[in-house]
């Protein structure tokens, strides 16, 4: 047992002991070591302006990850280096992502700029060489300027990594990692009373024992919803577990036949994994939050919290995914669309929590297509979002469709009396699909709300099944899409 | 003193024109420019939060705050009853906005009370405790429900329109909506005020109006403006949101220091930010129009309903630039334009880049495209058969002359520039064999008045010292929010002295260095204030002048400050050498400098004048494409050319225009601002608000600066004002997207509504097609 957290912060161990459970990271550097280098724009990690980068140890490197510090508790970041941006520049010397952005005008206001130049910073640790615009576009996608309309900051990214990569912290990548390696250590940490904690249990064992005892605990993988709680619903969290320490939950592994996610694995992780079943899962991966969001929050977390526009449900619902729980030594499994039971309510017991999911890769003949349908394409809450997938035979008669919808209902749900209007016809049979789209609208009956009209969201679930039949059918996505063309993935990876 | 009647040419200049960096740069990117709330708080530093009821309208019959004072850490709390002076942060003294409310609550999320705690946290969850007790009424949200005025309706009339529109070949009426838009500042409001001796208050308030501020604390505090200091070195983004809406934040902070006799910090939430103050006016447009078979227009009847808010605040002045601009740059020939302001329960609007203008203009170019769509003519032949013209096309609807038009010119160079007759055929092809994707293309104008129609703010002030080692300290009464306004106004200063920018220290504004300033909008920063201080050097200048003739004998027209060397004749000297001779021979070296536009004159009753000094002009040219199916859009391409006369900063006036069209886009397209029917801001955190990211923008987003002789009135160096007019170019993003929607059934006009958001974009496709097949 250990009581105390420990991170590494310009070279030095810190060491912190009477934590806070609801303590942010955010909160540690301006206001206890008055760091105001970093800020806080919104919050609830939606603009970037906190964004710090975290490195963990990986094979004796240091691999860094862009986080919002906002909305990371800072009990999260025990074993790892935390690098701000006041750290980067040597004396007068700037570093020379900011360099770049001194030289490209990528700052007006300035506000956004370190957050900014703290993402930019991860991409130029991430990569080698050259970075095309859009993969650009992707690192900073979780960063709001409202200044500079983003051109000239793109242009400083785009410069600097076409230089070589040579900065303070490959130079101690080494040493660092030492360092965390010197850290790391299996010891349980616990960090306060019964009535008020922080834990983070570093096995499933020691994980279950301890939700049992405290079941009204809240449990924390990447914090990027209950961040929230904390920062703008101002809920008092008195125990919190954190699982981001528990050894085997954060695994990803390809059997052949399936992808088992551990609860604790990032989006980040996830989304290789993902794109290999299909491009378009790899799509809805890019596009679930930001980097900052990926590199935090978790598959597990996503479909467990239950949120009727969590993007991940209508897909995995889709791929016919199944999620294990686990409470004290018993564990079940259980079909994702089965969990969801009704706005904020889940199939979930007092004191059980999830531990991984196990998503069935695409068999022959089977086709998938998925939609997010936002206001802004990157970093936005789906009003809608569909999930197909479609079991032809040889004749293209479709024998099975799974279809989800996200955003239609006050849980992700299937749709199937528009499933069942198509089982048995033929892919390219228009009046099944007429059939379909009328089922559709005896599936749900959607809202209004601030993201769009009840109206709006039954048209758009029609086009997209609309969508999903005719690219399914053949019709190529150069003509059906604006972003996030099939063609485009392909020809990549040829 | 008229300071530079002579164009000095370009090849003279050292400084000025130069694309140097912001002078904060190194600073923002190393994290070591300090913002308001980066400041080290003064020992015992308290914080406040701030408590609202949970209804729009109505009335508070009970108020139990025992739980909130009881809270941990709290300090003191207080309502209403405790404001010792005026309890008004209304910009004009009306009023109707006050700091606290009392029992009448006029919109969701009117501040009540404050919480005064120990640490935010403490204050913030405090605010959670209060229990109220009310009697909610039905609040009025959008403008088709509300008919109380915040002001009496306006109008500029010119001949007799209704008799124009009656004869014109071709008549058509029409109504549409443009959305508000949130500010979405990164850095949200706040002020922190440290009480002094003899109720002294200096105040560190993020405000574009920093003299305002000091006039509103010094009522709230019932002490005279003189004991009130304000101070602001760099805010984190205005865009006109931190013009009258930083000051109750400010005032708050100041009654908090006063009751309490410790420094009182106030820092918004970013969701109470966006709840608690005022956007960017959301209009329905009514309008008639008669115009001839050419598509050249008779007449224009415009009616503006613009949606105020409960208070007045800034609405007259930019409901009036909405007038100013429903013209945008075309020749109405008889006209009335009139505007209504409506009172509703909601925010108070208020300033917003642009000030009104875009929302005019937005009227104008959607005239355009229906006109254009009506005749079956590409809407840009419309646009230019319409523009205003030397000699008997150049009157406004409020009966200024445009005597500096350089649209002909503009919109021909640009056209060819981005080629827009080949692609626009290309486009027509492809849509024809396309049937889910429609792409659009549209190159639109602007002109836009720069001046305050409020004839008073067009003054400036700043103070330059000289020290004795040549040295110079610059103040004026400009803020700096981001647009580069201190290093072009030091731009101007450096190169008067001749010197390196190095040597200019660029200082925070206060309202004890320079008093009675107007607020940093209007586009008109570097105008007003890089004058004041031109002038100020000069006159530090010409007592060096005739020091220098007197004890060298050389007279001023062979002294010359240059290469950060003074050349006096033969003689020559480094900038502190002169300034410490100067010194010994007790010449004062330090000068306040002032400024007023010439020329300009308005009187509002009358509707008559001149009220801009000039007009800054632009255009740009965009290409979309839309799906049919799901109402998402793509912006393909940007080509923009624009107007700053003869630029103090190219690459500073580069990012104006880029930043300006992004924001404008946003305006347009994906931001959408949602109450509920009980009066709630649905989108009020950019988890749900949500403004331009990286990837909206196009990879070809080409912004050049129009190349000519400069203003051609005397501004600074000739310049043009560049902080609003770019706002407005992406309107051809919305006429883009417009002629994707009119592609899906030629020969029928699209109605698409501003924002262009999916759901927009996809019912105005759907009309298109209704009662089609």
């Amino acid at each position: 047992m250990r009581e105390s957290i420990r991170f590494v912060r310009q070279g030095k161990i810190v060491e912190i002991a009477d934590l806070d459970p609801m303590a942010t990271l955010l909160d540690h550097l301006r206001l206890t070591e008055c760091a105001t280098g970093t800020k806080e724009g919104c919050g609830e990690g939606d603009c970037g302006a906190c964004t710090v980068a975290i490195g963990r140890s990986r094979g004796g490197k240091v691999v860094y990850e862009a986080v919002n510090s906002c909305i990371q508790l800072l009990g999260m970041v025990d074993g790892t280096e935390i690098v701000a941006v006041e750290d980067l520049a040597s004396g007068d010397t700037l570093h020379p992502v900011q360099a770049a952005m001194v030289e490209k005008h990528g700052s007006q206001c300035g506000f956004c700029t370190p957050g900014f130049v703290m993402s930019i910073f991860a991409l130029y640790q991430h990569s080698e060489g050259p970075v095309a615009r859009g993969e650009i576009n992707d690192w900073i996608a979780g960063n709001l300027c409202r200044c500079t309309g983003y051109k000239p900051i793109i242009d400083a990214a785009l410069s600097v990594c076409e230089g070589p990569r040579a900065d303070k912290y490959r130079a101690a990548s080494a040493d660092t990692a030492g360092l965390l390696d010197f850290l790391s250590d299996d010891k349980d940490i616990f960090i306060g009373d019964d009535t008020r904690f922080f834990a983070a249990p570093a096995s499933v064992e020691g994980l279950a024992a301890l939700y049992q005892k405290h079941p009204t605990a809240v449990i924390v993988a990447g914090g990027t919803d209950v961040g929230l709680w904390i920062t703008k619903q101002l809920r008092d969290l008195p125990k919190i577990i954190h699982i981001g320490r528990v050894k085997g939950l954060d695994g990803i592994e390809d059997t052949g036949r399936e992808v088992l996610i551990g609860a604790t694995a990032t989006y980040a992780k996830a989304e290789p994994y993902m794109r290999a079943i299909d491009p378009d899962l790899g799509e809805l991966f890019r596009r679930i939050g930001s980097k900052q969001v990926r590199a935090s929050g978790t598959v597990g977390g996503n479909v467990a919290n239950g949120s009727p526009i969590g993007d991940t449900p209508p897909a995995l619902i889709a791929l016919g995914a199944t999620m294990e729980l686990r409470r004290g030594d018993r564990a079940r499994a259980l079909a994702v669309e089965d969990f969801y039971i009704e706005y904020g309510k889940q199939n979930r017991a007092s004191g059980e929590f999830v531990t991984g999911l196990m998503v069935p890769k695409l068999k022959p003949g089977q086709v998938f297509r998925c939609y997010k349908i936002t206001k802004r394409f990157d970093q936005d809450i789906s009003s809608v979002m569909g999930a197909f997938r479609f079991t032809l035979d040889a004749d293209s008669v479709i024998r099975e469709a799974r279809i989800a919808y996200g955003g239609m209902a006050g849980i992700p749900k299937r749709a199937k009396a528009a499933e069942a209007a198509l089982h048995g016809t033929s892919i390219r049979d228009s009046a099944a699909w007429s059939n379909a789209f009328a089922a559709l609208r005896l599936d749900f009956a959607p809202l209004d709300d601030h993201r769009a009209s009840a109206n709006y969201r039954a048209e758009t679930a029609h086009a997209l099944l609309g969508k999903a039949l005719l690219e399914a059918a053949g019709t190529p996505t150069g003509r059906t899409r604006l972003i996030g063309r099939r063609e485009e993935f392909t020809d990549a990876a040829e | 003193m008229p300071p530079s009647d002579v164009m000095v040419p370009d090849a003279e200049l050292s400084v000025v024109r130069k694309s140097l960096p912001h002078d904060s740069a190194p600073r923002h990117v190393t994290g070591s420019a300090a913002y308001i709330d980066d400041i080290r708080e003064p020992a015992g530093t308290l914080h406040i939060a701030p408590g609202y009821a949970p209804i729009a309208a109505g009335k508070i019959t009970a108020l139990d705050l025992d739980a909130v004072r009881t809270a941990p850490g709290v300090v003191a709390v207080m309502t209403a009853d405790d404001i010792p002076g005026a309890n008004d942060v209304s910009p004009k003294l009306l009023g109707d906005d006050p700091a606290l409310a009392g029992d009448t609550i006029r919109f969701h999320g009117q501040v009540v009370f404050i919480v005064i705690a120990k640490t935010r946290d403490q204050a913030r969850r405090a605010t959670k405790k209060a229990k109220f007790t009310t009697v909610a009424e039905t609040p009025i949200i959008d403008v088709d429900d509300a008919t109380d005025l915040v002001l009496p309706d306006y109008a500029f009339i010119q001949g007799d329109p209704e008799a124009a529109i009656a004869t014109a070949p071709r008549i058509f009426e029409d109504s549409f909506r443009v959305g508000g838009q949130e500010h979405f500042y990164l850095e949200g409001q706040i002020a922190m005020a440290v009480p002094g001796e003899a109720g002294e208050m200096l105040v560190y308030s993020s405000t574009q109006h920093p003299s305002e501020v000091q006039h509103l604390v010094s009522h709230a505090l019932h002490v005279p403006s003189s004991a009130v200091t304000v101070e602001i070195r760099r805010m984190g983004g205005g865009f006109g949101g931190k013009e009258s809406q930083a000051s109750q934040w400010a005032v708050l902070a100041a009654l908090a220091a006063a009751k309490t006799k410790r420094p009182c910090k106030m820092r918004l939430d970013r969701d109470d930010d966006m709840i608690m103050t005022g956007k960017r006016h959301d209009f329905r447009v009514d309008y008639r129009v008669g115009y001839d078979d050419e598509g050249l227009l008779q007449g224009v009847d415009v009616t503006f309903n613009a949606r105020c808010g409960h208070s007045e605040d800034l609405s007259m002045g930019v409901v009036d630039r909405t007038m100013f601009h429903a013209d945008n740059s075309y020749f109405y020939p008889q006209s009335r334009v009139l505007a209504r302001r409506l009172r509703t329960n909601t925010c108070s609007n208020t300033a917003f880049r642009g000030f009104g203008g875009p929302q005019g203009m937005v009227f104008a170019e959607r005239m355009m495209d229906q006109i254009a769509y009506r005749l079956g003519k590409d809407p840009l032949d419309v646009r230019k058969a319409n523009f205003y013209r030397d000699g008997s096309r150049d009157r406004t609807p409020y009966g200024m002359q445009v005597t500096d038009n350089l649209l002909h010119e503009l919109v021909a160079e640009l056209e060819t520039k981005c080629d827009y007759r080949a692609r626009r055929a290309e486009i027509t092809a492809w849509n024809a064999q396309s049937r889910i994707l429609k792409r659009g293309l549209a190159l639109t104008p602007i002109k836009f008045g720069i001046s305050f129609t409020l004839m008073m703010l067009n003054q400036a002030g700043a103070l330059v010292h000289l020290y004795r080692d040549g040295s110079l300290h610059l103040n004026h009464g400009g803020t700096e929010m981001g647009q580069g306004l201190f290093l072009k106004v030091a731009q101007v200063v450096a190169e008067e002295f001749g010197v390196d920018m190095g040597k200019v220290a660029i200082t925070a504004t206060r309202t004890d260095k320079v008093p009675n300033t107007s607020p940093t909008a209007a586009s008109s920063g570097t105008d007003l204030n890089a004058m004041a201080a031109l002038n100020a050097c000069k006159i530090i200048k010409d007592r060096l002048f005739a020091f220098i003739e007197e004890k060298w004998q050389v007279p001023r027209s062979q002294v010359k400050f240059r290469d950060n060397q003074v050349l006096l004749g033969n003689r020559v000297m480094s900038l502190g050498e002169l300034a410490n001779a100067a010194y010994v021979d007790r010449v004062q070296l330090s000068s306040a400098g002032f400024y007023k536009t010439p020329t300009i004159a308005w009187d509002r009753d009358k509707a008559e004048g001149r009220p801009f000094f000039y007009f800054a002009y632009g255009a740009s040219c965009t290409e979309v494409t839309i799906d049919t199916m799901t109402g998402e859009m793509k912006v393909d391409r940007i080509d923009v050319l624009h107007d700053v006369g003869k630029s103090l900063n190219p690459a500073i006036d580069i990012g104006q225009i880029e930043g300006g069209f992004v924001q404008g886009m946003g305006w347009l397209t994906t931001e959408e601002l949602v109450w509920d029917k009980q009066g709630r801001l649905r989108t009020h955190a950019p988890s749900t608000y949500k403004i331009p990211a990286a990837s909206d923008i196009p990879e070809h987003f080409k912004v050049e600066l129009f190349e000519s002789d400069g203003a051609r009135v005397d501004t600074i160096y000739r310049s043009k004002a560049v902080g609003e007019p770019p706002l407005m170019l992406p309107i051809s993003v919305f006429c883009a997207i417009n002629n994707a929607v009119a592609s899906v059934n030629p020969g029928t006009v699209p109605m698409l509504d501003a924002p262009a958001t999916p759901e927009a974009i996809m019912k105005a496709v759907r009309a298109m097609t209704a009662g089609a097949d």
